[in-house]
């Protein structure tokens, strides 16, 4: 059964040809024997998760209940989960079991879906390999000795591992995007304000914003409707309906105009990546999709404008961890100052304490306007590109990330080049757009992610993409050698 | 523009980290190799740009001035380090 789609498995838990205990059981036996070798799973809550299916085969049994309504997922561990620990992957919250849920935490539990643990990530969300984790590094189902990806790299793995059919996912910089594309599953970043933040633990605020992760595009729309939606708790978070992402799947593409970025297909890209990226092309084009080469000029200016803006929103954000109420507090502390600056120098990893003091000084005085203000109005010049090339087209196509998965380690010594790795992703979050990965090869052995950018709230446009190319494509039901 | 060895630990304690003597050297590249990776920014042309703050160009919205939030004292200090009488107990201040 661990081989179905959520949608799939909707339907046995209507008909009642599976019960949720039943599938809630097969997938944390799954854990059991597979997860140690992967390190996707921070904390498994077999207890909880057995007491949800079985509240969820009741309502089943009423007759009552959603597509979601029994379904196994995952949270990423940047999730507020009321009694369960939530750690952010940091040491600082190891100790730290949330007094109360986020809001996408409470929709997917309103919608029956059975929560069977929280998923391993990047510290605080800062990396793009996993490896900066205070719980160890995960690896790629696909080949241990590469990278997931991150910093959704638990969700990722468990879910191309098929130990979970969808989990939950933050992205401020390809976050979502970028472990999905290096594990061959799929990956929506809603537009900014889709989805609420509240309880999610904040990295960049202006940037941050959560979504699903799943086999399929049809998954994604299902977990989709269920995220999305208003939440005054967050104050940046859109009031707007939700529409039925699963209804509008399968609609013609022959009205659909697709743009190809120049500066997405340059130097840096990987020549297999890009061949399987034109592979995925000329798919939607014989579906009835028309091509247009546009230009994005300012696309070389993402990655600096990200490590100016998203460290100084970090910096700022991270000031909360002090030692006083909550969290890690070091042994013995001297006095006041002692304890607020051994609390954070001990319970930050080294990734976090770089973008904290980073962020401390693009913010101090006499530099703020040569970076930070500098970097926001540069922000604004990568926004307007997109504003104009959409006019021109619906959607923007090109690779998630310029390589298949790097190997563990190999980019470890050089925090730019780890940067780098996430240049194709970083620029729709920095314009708030909705932005959609879904597996379309194999290089080397490793999965390829084809990158699907939208005008903001396209969302359904998107995932009617993926779905429409999913339909025409197996590497999305391909199993990791191992996993099957 | 390099930063030496004193500005990593000025800034380390602008936001309050202590930072073993040994890594400072270690961070100072680090930190040096980032921000001259951002210097290129300082190469664009933006007069006249508007800083953007907000990808969709939102204000911030407003609430109506009324209490929302209910006591919930015990729950949060349950997972505080130290308390008493339910206050948070942090090392002396004043003498």
């Amino acid at each position: 059964m661990h081989e179905k789609t959520i949608a799939e498995l909707a339907g046995d838990l209507r008909s009642g040809a599976l019960s949720s205990v039943e599938l809630t059981q097969a997938y944390l036996g799954r854990i059991r024997r597979l997860d140690p070798g992967l390190n996707a799973f921070i904390t498994v809550s077999e207890e909880q998760a057995l007491t949800a299916a079985q509240a969820a085969d009741a309502i089943r049994a009423r007759g009552q209940g959603g597509p979601l309504t029994g379904i196994p997922i995952a949270h990423k561990d940047i999730f507020c989960t009321e009694g369960i620990k939530t750690s952010a992957g940091s040491r600082m919250l190891d100790n730290f079991t949330a007094p109360y849920d986020a809001h996408v935490v409470e929709r997917l539990k309103a919608t029956g879906t059975v929560m069977l643990g929280k998923t391993n990530m990047d510290e605080f969300a800062m990396g793009s390999s996993n490896e900066t984790s205070f719980f160890g590094p995960v690896h790629n189902p696909w080949a241990a000795a590469a990278v997931p990806g991150g910093s959704s790299g638990g969700s990722a793995a468990a879910v191309a591992a098929r130990l979970v059919p969808g989990a939950t996912g933050t992205d401020t910089g390809g976050s979502i995007r970028q472990p999905a594309a290096l594990c061959g599953i799929s990956g929506l970043k809603p537009t900014y304000g889709r989805v609420s933040r509240y309880g999610m633990i904040a990295f960049a605020s202006s940037l941050d914003q959560g979504g699903p992760m799943a086999r399929t595009a049809e998954d994604l729309a299902l977990l989709l409707e269920a995220m999305a939606g208003f939440d005054r708790r967050d104050s940046t978070c859109v009031d707007r309906p939700v529409p039925c992402y699963a209804a509008g799947l399968g609609a013609p593409l022959t009205e659909l105009t697709i743009g190809l970025p120049k500066e997405y297909f340059g130097e840096g890209l990987d020549a297999q990546v890009g061949d399987l990226i034109h592979a995925a092309i000329d798919v939607l084009r014989r579906l009835g999709a028309q091509v247009k080469d546009i230009s994005l000029p300012n696309t070389h200016l993402a990655v600096p404008v990200y490590y100016v803006i998203a460290p100084a929103e970090a910096s700022s954000n991270l000031s909360r961890y002090d030692g006083a109420r909550y969290g890690y507090r070091c042994r013995e502390p001297r006095d006041l100052e002692d304890m607020y600056q051994r609390s954070r120098g001990e319970g930050f990893g080294a990734e976090v304490k770089r973008r904290i003091m980073i962020g401390t000084y693009v913010l101090s005085a006499g530099y703020y306007d040569a970076y930070y203000l500098k970097a926001q109005q540069v922000r604004r010049m990568i926004r307007d590109d997109f504003v104009r090339a959409f006019e021109q087209v619906d959607v923007i196509l090109g690779p998630t990330a310029p390589t298949p998965a790097f190997d563990l380690g190999e980019k470890t010594s050089d925090p730019v080049q780890m940067y780098l790795s996430d240049i194709y992703t970083i620029a729709a979050n920095l314009a708030g757009l909705p932005a959609l990965s879904i597996p379309a090869g194999f290089a080397a052995g490793r999965p390829v992610g084809l990158q699907v950018i939208g005008n903001f709230f396209a969302e359904e446009s998107l995932l009617n993409v993926g779905h429409r190319y999913q339909q025409e494509t197996d590497w999305h039901v391909r199993v990791p050698p191992g996993y099957e | 523009m390099p930063l030496e060895p004193s500005q990593v630990r000025e800034i380390a304690h602008l936001a309050r980290l202590a930072i073993d003597g040994n890594d400072i050297p270690a961070y100072a590249e680090n930190l040096s190799r980032i921000l001259n990776f951002v210097e290129q920014l300082n190469l664009v042309a933006t007069d006249g740009v508007q800083p953007l703050a907000h990808p969709l160009d939102m204000p911030q919205r407003l609430r109506a001035d009324a209490i929302e939030e209910s006591d919930q004292r015990e729950l949060f200090q349950s997972i505080a380090p130290a308390t008493q009488d339910g206050l948070y107990l942090v090392p002396k201040v004043i003498e």
